[in-house]
């Protein structure tokens, strides 16, 4: 059982792991990019711990260096819900902007909602306008695809094509199918961006759970 | 002194109006965005009544847009940018999510200076960078930021 505590001082995570014999440093720290500091100096002498926090299947491995907190790849990236689209969104994200991605991913979520709305309206109608439907689901397809969310842009891909056949049961399968995934992609997200913000939350002590 | 960069992007898509604002600020341009071709219209000062040459007209560097959108495609708003005697030496960038090669080419037959696909990151944005320092016009007069 790990355990963690700490707590944020001027802008820096300072605090200390109680670890188990198992937990040590494998991976090299090249593979880590910093969450709380302004840069790692390799000529300090360090004092390194590892940790691990998961929370639904979201994995973070931190690294926690002479009080420099540092996480390992991308949690983000997980099962093939999210690509290296995702990934260029993080990079772009800075002191100027620290919410940035936060930001994006709302506005994706507002503007999916707003689509999903319309495409089960449309698909409800007597007389199917598949242009209509065909019209929503490219710019679902778009807007997912900016984001990285490849499986959503991948069911709106089949999506199109049910709509360019016209297509009503098939639209609706694929409705199904689109609304199901989005949700799993926003409960995935939201987990992620709730671990993010507890790592970083400012003074007290947070205890991690495995 | 430091030169402006001064970038117009259209899209209808709030998501992609957001992350093309950021990959052009993070590369030290100032960025307008239009949400249609209308509106982007309206913004150069070209739009239906106005006169050319407005002292209040965008000043811009580089045009960037969308090629599907509602209402004005980006390729009708390339051309009438091109059609105008004040703004045609822009240099004017589509984007599109879809790679086809008869779309990329009446674009670029009409004047685009270049096609990119969407999803933008930050490589494409500095290769624009390029043409940004290239083209880069002079404005005559201080450029006012229209929003």
């Amino acid at each position: 059982m790990t355990s963690c505590l700490w707590s944020l001082e001027n802008g820096r995570a300072k605090g200390k792991f109680v670890a188990d014999q198992g937990i040590h440093l494998k991976d090299p720290l090249l593979d880590y990019r910093p969450m709380a500091n302004k840069g790692y100096d390799a000529n300090k002498p360090t004092t390194t711990m590892c940790h691990q926090v998961s929370q639904k299947d979201v994995i973070m491995r931190l690294l926690f260096v002479d009080g420099s907190l540092y996480l390992k790849g991308n949690p983000a990236i997980f099962h093939g819900y999210l690509d290296d689209q995702f990934t260029q969104l993080q990079k772009l994200q800075d002191e100027s902007n620290p919410d940035f991605v936060v930001e994006v991913v709302s506005l994706f979520f507002e503007d999916s909602e707003k689509l999903l709305n319309n495409l089960t309206r449309a698909l409800e109608q007597q007389n199917v306008d598949f242009r209509q439907v065909d019209a929503h689901v490219h710019q679902f397809k778009g807007s997912s695809s900016s984001i990285g969310a490849m499986r959503v842009k991948n069911v709106c891909v089949a999506f199109r094509n049910n709509c360019e056949a016209q297509n009503h049961e098939g639209s609706l399968r694929c409705l199904q199918q689109v609304k199901y995934e989005y949700s799993l992609l926003k409960n995935k997200l939201e987990t992620l961006f709730r671990l993010e913000q507890q790592i970083l939350a400012a003074g007290g002590s947070i205890p991690i759970m495995e | 002194m430091r030169r402006y960069r001064i970038v117009l992007a259209v899209d209808d898509s709030l998501v992609d109006r957001k992350l093309i604002e950021k990959l052009l600020t993070n590369f030290s341009c100032k960025v307008t965005t239009a949400e249609n071709g209308q509106r982007a219209l309206e913004i150069l000062g070209l739009g239906d009544g106005q006169h050319n040459s407005k002292k209040n007209d965008l000043k811009v560097n580089l045009i960037i847009t969308d090629y599907c959108m509602p209402g004005m495609t980006g390729y009708e708003l390339l051309k009438k940018i091109k059609e105008s005697p004040t703004m045609k030496e822009i240099p004017v960038v589509i984007v599109s999510s879809e790679n086809i090669p008869t779309r990329i080419n009446k674009c670029l037959e009409e004047g685009a200076q270049e096609f990119m696909l969407k999803p933008l990151k930050q490589s494409d944005v500095k290769k624009l960078s390029c043409h940004i320092m290239k083209v880069n016009k002079s404005c005559k007069g201080r450029p006012f930021m229209g929003r």
